[in-house]
Formats: structure tokens, sequence, C-alpha cells
């Protein structure tokens, strides 16, 4: 945003590009859950956009994107977060759009020394080469500590005008942020990919172990993000909602999962995701029995449907009690 | 005119906006588009969308968890 703020306050027009990944944290992910639903549910790219005038184009870049999480040229962060990777991916995507659309320069908000893994001294060059959009991109709030670039060079920028930040202390930001009229903006960047977090990464990881191989398709990251994961055994999970919103949200994959919930007793929709046993459809029943209201009675009634829209099996069972789940099995 | 139809029910928010967007790329000035979702977050974003790419926001509608949002194509 103040990059951009930067850039328009020296009489050039700039449009927003944002790609969505499939891991991307937004406001209203979270609404999926019910108890969320009072909070203000905006997409800040686009609030970002409205604040600053300027158009903004969003990119599904999801099925693309795979090759960058599986295979990353320069490894993970802390999780499973590829960051280098992916900002010379959007970097790289962002540079042919300006070329396809009569734009002459790529500018991001980067910051050295901001980020420990995409926004070091020794990786804004690598960016910029490895992208190969070269000396025209431009950071705008560290400029002055980077070589010139050409829309510098050119005369279209004006380097006297652009900034030196640099570190993680972002007290300078904000007081610029303050001196254009900004106050108010959106959550800086790195809390806004589920792979930095490390609870996701592990789901990812797992679903990735149980598989056997590393794929995935964009509704397995959508159901990492809801739900209690359970894996009692490597050839099957539940993913257990946790309140209504997301038992909801789950109600639209029952056409591809098996799936169950308790008739005796109110609780949770649980999907079971894998290829699971008769035996092992059981002791499912047991474990969402566990998350329902019976969880202290002697037996609760549990449908398990095998195909969506048809007759479901009934069983009863006897809710698993705290000692016999380990610790293990919970994915988190 | 005419108007279409997009069934962006079940997506989660960006997505309903990025297939109404690429939906509306396709269509001709004064066409209309009514996008059928469920995430709460599209009631925000698609107006938000519109509004900064310059398009007429008809009508938004609630019922039960389905929201209706109609959307006049405007072309500079």
């Amino acid at each position: 945003m103040l990059a951009t703020k930067v850039i328009q306050d020296q009489g050039i027009h700039v449009e927003g590009l944002n790609f969505y990944t499939g891991f991307c944290v937004e406001g209203h992910t979270h609404a999926i859950r019910k108890k969320d639903k009072q909070k203000e549910k905006k997409n800040s790219s686009l609030w970002v956009a409205e604040q600053l005038g300027i158009k903004l184009h969003i990119v599904d870049i999801s099925e693309e994107y795979k090759d960058i999480v599986l295979n990353p040229k320069h490894g993970y962060g802390q999780n499973l977060n590829p960051c280098l990777d992916c900002k010379i991916d959007m970097v790289a995507r962002a540079w042919k759009w300006c070329q396809e659309n009569d734009f002459d320069f790529v500018i991001t908000g980067e910051v050295i020394g901001q980020r420990p893994k995409s926004q070091r001294k020794e990786t804004m060059p690598l960016i910029a080469r490895e992208s190969q959009v070269q000396d025209r991109l431009l950071r705008p709030l560290c400029a002055k500590h980077l070589p010139e670039t050409l829309p510098e060079r050119e005369g279209w920028v004006s380097r006297d005008a652009l900034y030196d930040f640099h570190g993680r202390n972002r007290k300078p930001q904000i007081a610029l942020a303050k001196s254009l009229g900004i106050d108010e903006w959106s959550q800086p960047a790195g809390g806004c990919c589920f792979l930095t977090d490390e609870s996701y990464s592990k789901k990812l990881q797992d679903l990735w172990d149980a598989r056997g191989e590393r794929r995935y398709e964009l509704d397995d990251i959508m159901l990492l993000k809801v739900g209690r994961h359970i894996r009692p055994a490597s050839n099957y999970k539940l993913i257990v909602g946790r309140e209504e919103g997301e038992n909801n949200f789950m109600r639209g994959y029952r056409s591809q999962f098996t799936y169950m919930f308790a008739t005796s007793h109110s609780g949770p929709l649980t999907l079971i995701d894998g290829t699971p046993s008769d035996e092992d459809l059981l002791t499912a029943a047991r474990i969402l029995a566990r998350y329902s209201q019976g969880r202290n009675a002697e037996q609760v009634s549990i449908e398990i449907v095998r195909t969506h829209n048809q007759p479901g099996q009934v069983v009863q069972v006897v809710p698993m009690p705290i000692e016999e789940m380990p610790e293990s099995w919970i994915i988190h | 005119m005419t108007t279409h139809e997009l069934n962006a029910r079940n997506l989660l928010c960006p997505l309903p906006v990025i297939r109404t967007q690429n939906k509306i790329n396709s269509l001709d000035a004064g066409d209309h588009l009514v996008v059928y979702c469920t995430d709460p977050g599209a009631l925000h974003d698609i107006p938000a969308w519109c509004r900064v790419h310059g398009h007429t926001l008809v009508s938004t509608t609630e019922i039960s968890d389905e929201i209706v949002i109609e959307i006049e194509v405007v072309k500079s």
C-alpha cells in the first residue's frame, strides 16, 4: 500500500496484482467459523485498492503454484513456506502481466531485512534476476539501499523521493503512512500465508506422508483449514467439524467423502479421507461420538454414509474415552 | 442486454471474486451477471471489486445462507 502510494505521488499510473495460491489467509477464510461471523469480512487487497483508487486484478495461480510448493528450488522457511521461490514466481508473473498490458515496470513493498527468507540484501538481486524482470523491479521503500533501476535512470521515477528503510522495525513505514494521510492499513506481510503456520504445515506434511507422495488438490488444502484432523491409521483420517460454520462448509464436500454424523445426539459432521475398512469406520464412529453431545452416554447412534444421497448405515457405538485416543492421532 | 448467471456457491473468497472477474471480462457492456455464492465475504468483496473496476452493482440479496449479487457490466 505504502510503496504504491509513494509511486502514485510521483504521478505514475499503478494497477495492483494479487495472486491467489489457495494458501492465502483472508479474514473471511476464518468466516467459515460461526464464532467469527461478527468480524468484518473484507479482502485486504481489494480494500487497499479502493483506498488507493487503483484497479486490482486478482489472479488464480493455485494450480501452477503447486510446483512452487512441491519443488522449491531455494527450499523452505521454518515450515513449508517456500518464500523465496514464491516471491520470484510472483514477480515473474507480475512482469509478464506488465508486458502483456503495456506497463513499464514492477514495484513491490519489500524492505531489506524485514523478512528472514525473501527480503534479505542477498536475495533482492536474486529475485530480480531469476524472475527475469532485472532492473525493471523497483522497491520504493528501500530503493536507496539498492542499485539504480531502469525507471530511476530513465527519469520516470525520482530516486530522491524514494526511501531507505531497512530491518524489521516498521516505525519508519508507519510514520511515512501517517505523513501520507494513511491511518489504516492491512496486516503486515508474513501473516497472510497458511504455509508459514506450523500447525497447517504439519497437516499438509501428514497428507503427503499418508498418500506416499507429495501432491495435493485445491480441495485438500481448503479442508486443511477447517476441523480437527485425526489420523488413527495411515489409511484414513477424520476431519471433525468444530462448530456450525465449519459443519456447513464441510457439507459441501459430502459428495466427495464417506461421512458420518450422530443421530441420537447433536454433534459435528465428520468427513473420512482415505480408504477406511469397515472396522476403521467403527473406530471413526467411536471418535466422532466422543465429540458429540453423547460423549458421556453409554451408546451413541452414528449414521455412516458412503455415497452421498444414498441411505446410510446406522451403528451403535460407545464413545471413545480420551485415554484410548493417543495424542499422536491428532494432527496439530 | 443479456443476463448471465454464475454459480460460485461453496467457494471461499477470493474465488467468487476471481470467477466474477473472469466472467465479466468475457461479457459485453450493458450485460448483467447474477452471481450466487455462500461465502459471506463475497458480500463485501464483489461490490468492492465492482467499485474499483467501475461496474455497477445492481443489487445484493441474502436469502438464508445464499447471497445473490447482480452486476451490470460497464466497459470503459
